[in-house]
């Protein structure tokens, strides 16, 4: 997996002013998450039977993922099937290898994005530029972050680290030198910003002659590809261009059509807090040449990339249902203060605590590191629309790299050592005494709370009560983690 | 070895504790969430769409289909629109009274002609009540996709009752996969400054649905 950049703590020593910055950083994602908090709780609160659909959701994910190869090889069917062609990729170098390919052989070299975590995570844009191809992101937040020269910090919203009035100035410096600029004298009210990349944009759209995205879901049994959008900058990307390119997560297939049911209601109420986003789009690979609706070829780019690894893990696992929705990176009070970078990966907030590590192995200091960005309080599991018991896979998480024990790497069952003594189990101890201060008293209650959470959800006795009880999300430091990353040069200096 | 075969060689080898005889799929999952949520009348199914439609700044007209052409020439005039794509298959009634320029759908359109359009004329495949959501189907009466998503102003009639249905579930039903749809919800948004819902971006600026009943 590439995104080194990511690796936010150690490889993160900017200098004073960005602390400065960081004032503003944590302003703008209280502001942020806060607002959409509640937003999220009126949705939820709208229908009345959110604890079946949450319930179905996750077993339809979880049946999915423990008969994988066999909806793996549905799903190439009825896609090939309906015209389009699939292509298998081990890891982010294959699939950007092929996606580099494919779009050789149209001959083009600008490339239509909409926003995809997959491609995010495979390092595409990067790989495209290399041989030469220039990949244009169209949504808003992700062109806010491209102009800026900046990373993603949020799954939803990748630019939910700046405010309207950062977002003015990039839009104002930058945008001339990546096609049409900005109207003069642009202001930092919401429409004429969003006015402004719909000016930009358009003439790109129009001239587009390929599409890459990402699928929300897709259907095994019929070869459907369902994107889920607000701006309509995905069906932009997805019907005007020739050529389109979906490059996906092997664990975003569901069973059947009727399946959809399930997540068209959730993850919209989840994710922006929504009765429905505004667009979806749903195709089965290419329209007849009769109809000429959308583009004429269709390429889907099925990737692993560590996901098969993940699956090995019978706790782990459950990673793999998660639906991007981001409602526990807006709960999350850890993400709050730390923000997405300090996350190192494309999956920032709890989500990516307990994916990254997975998908990329603990042998890093920050992926050792993740598990233990937690205060293991458990909102991000009672907000999960898929049910995802993400404290029981941190602690799960936090075991494998103080104990060691068995994973699966790249296919291949290996033996990790206790990472006592180990660069990784200092970082991971770091991590921790800055999370909750006390990380050997802690343990016990937090093995306690996530063990037995599902069946006291609401109050434990003893050392778990403070862990299960939502209400009263404990403490988390001030400080904000890169402050006191920096402060104590990375956790070495304990005094502090 | 191919990447496809290396890949499912690794997810079989991961779900080796998956019991040959696990749970099959049409027990696997408990489906007792609701097929809809509460009990209206088809007239008050109606009013929800309504509603919701509003309640995401979608612009909400009702009419009888006698008034249709006279409703859908108004809201032209209204705009101030001179040419307006037209699905092959749309009632040539539904334009009758409108004094526009007529676009015809067409394959051989560009992307480019169509963005000098002004507005859209289409039907629908069937609305959602529950969500404030209509979804086309690329049907004769609805044209090619782009044709709803280059104008910036989009006009959809929807037939009631007989087209509304009341929840997500409902609507899947009565939806062909194997076509191209598309599910709108109000008019193109972003929640991506500050988190806040802005509409107008990339689609329609501009989303008017029109009721119309038989009487
Ligand atoms: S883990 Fe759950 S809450 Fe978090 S993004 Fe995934 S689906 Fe949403």
């Amino acid at each position: 997996m590439s995104g080194g950049t990511y690796l936010g703590m150690p490889a993160f020593p900017k200098a004073a002013h960005e602390a400065v910055r960081d004032e503003t950083l944590r302003g703008n994602l209280r502001h942020a998450t806060h607002t959409i908090r509640a937003k999220r709780a009126t949705a939820v609160a709208e229908v009345s039977d959110w604890a079946e659909l949450r319930e179905a959701g996750k077993q339809i994910k979880d049946h999915t993922l423990r008969h994988l190869d066999r909806y793996l090889v549905q799903l190439e069917e009825s896609v090939t099937a309906a015209g389009g062609t699939v292509h298998w990729a081990a890891d982010a170098d294959e699939a950007n290898r092929i996606v580099t390919g494919l779009v050789k052989a149209t001959g083009e070299s600008e490339v239509v994005k909409v926003k995809s975590m997959a491609t995010q995570e495979i390092g595409l844009n990067e790989a495209l530029e290399a041989e030469g191809i220039r990949a244009y992101e169209t949504d808003l937040a992700e062109l806010i972050v491209q102009l800026g020269e900046d990373r993603p910090s949020h799954i939803l919203v990748p630019a939910i680290h700046r405010n309207r009035g950062e977002i003015r100035d990039i839009f104002a410096r930058e945008m001339g030198a990546w096609g049409r600029p900005a109207p003069e004298g642009l202001t930092d009210t919401p429409a004429e910003l969003a006015d402004a990349a719909r000016l930009h944009l358009r003439e790109k759209f129009l001239r587009a002659k390929v599409g890459i995205s990402g699928a929300n879901f897709m259907v095994a049994e019929t070869g459907t590809m369902v994107v889920v959008e607000s701006e309509g900058n995905g069906r932009m990307c997805l019907t005007l261009p020739e050529t389109l390119i979906s490059v996906v997560g092997i664990e975003k297939t569901v069973p059947t059509w009727r399946d959809l049911e399930v997540f068209l209601q959730t993850l919209p109420r989840s994710s922006t807090a929504e009765r429905m986003n505004p667009y979806t789009s749903t195709w089965t690979g290419t329209t007849d040449s009769g109809t000429a609706d959308g583009p004429r070829d269709f390429h889907l780019v099925l990737i692993d990339n560590g996901r098969t690894d993940t699956l090995a893990d019978e706790v782990g696992r459950q990673a793999l249902r998660c639906i991007r929705c981001s409602a526990c990176l807006n709960v999350c009070p850890v993400y709050e203060r730390a923000g997405g970078h300090a996350y190192g990966s494309v999956y920032p907030g709890p989500i990516g605590a307990i994916l990254s590590p997975q998908l990329r192995g603990t042998g890093s200091e920050i992926d050792a590191s993740l598990p233990y960005a937690s205060s293991l309080c458990g909102a991000c599991y009672d907000v999960c629309p898929v049910a995802i018991d993400i404290p029981e896979v941190l602690v799960h998480l936090r075991e494998r790299v103080v104990q060691g024990g068995p994973v699966t790497r790249e296919g291949v069952r290996v033996l990790v050592k206790p990472a006592k003594g180990h660069a990784a189990e200092r970082a991971a101890m770091r991590a921790a005494r800055w999370a909750f201060g006390r990380p050997g008293v802690l343990r016990a209650g937090q093995r306690l709370a996530s063990r037995t959470r599902r069946f006291h959800p609401r109050t434990l006795p003893g050392p778990g009560r403070a862990w299960s009880d939502t209400r009263s999300v404990p403490e988390v430091p001030a400080e904000p983690f890169r402050d006191w990353w920096q402060r104590t040069h990375g956790g070495k200096d304990t005094s502090k | 070895m191919s990447s496809r075969d290396l890949i499912l060689a690794r997810v079989r080898r991961a779900l080796a504790d998956v019991p040959r005889d696990d749970t099959p799929y049409d027990r696997a999952v408990r489906r007792d969430y609701l097929r809809e949520h509460g009990n209206r009348s088809a007239g008050r199914t109606v009013d929800l769409l309504a509603e919701n439609l509003a309640d995401y700044r979608a612009l909400v007209h009702r009419c009888t289909a006698g008034e249709l052409p006279a409703t859908i020439a108004r809201l032209l005039a209204g705009r101030g629109a001179a040419s307006v794509a037209v699905p092959a298959g749309l009632d040539p009634a539904w334009l009758a009274a409108a004094d526009v320029t007529r676009m015809p759908d067409s394959a051989a359109d560009t992307p480019a002609a169509l963005d000098r359009v002004d507005s859209v004329v289409t039907a629908c495949a069937v609305a959602i009540a529950e969500t404030g959501t209509i979804v086309l189907d690329g049907g004769p009466d609805q044209g090619r996709r782009r044709i709803t998503l280059v104008p910036d102003h989009h006009i959809c009639v929807v037939r009631v009752p007989g087209q509304v249905v009341s929840s997500v579930p409902q609507g899947l039903e009565r939806l062909d996969p194997a076509r191209p749809l598309t599910w709108i919800s109000g008019p193109s948004a972003t929640s991506d400054i500050e988190l806040d819902r802005v509409e107008g971006v990339h689609g329609p600026r501009t989303l008017e649905v029109v009721l119309v009943s038989a009487r």
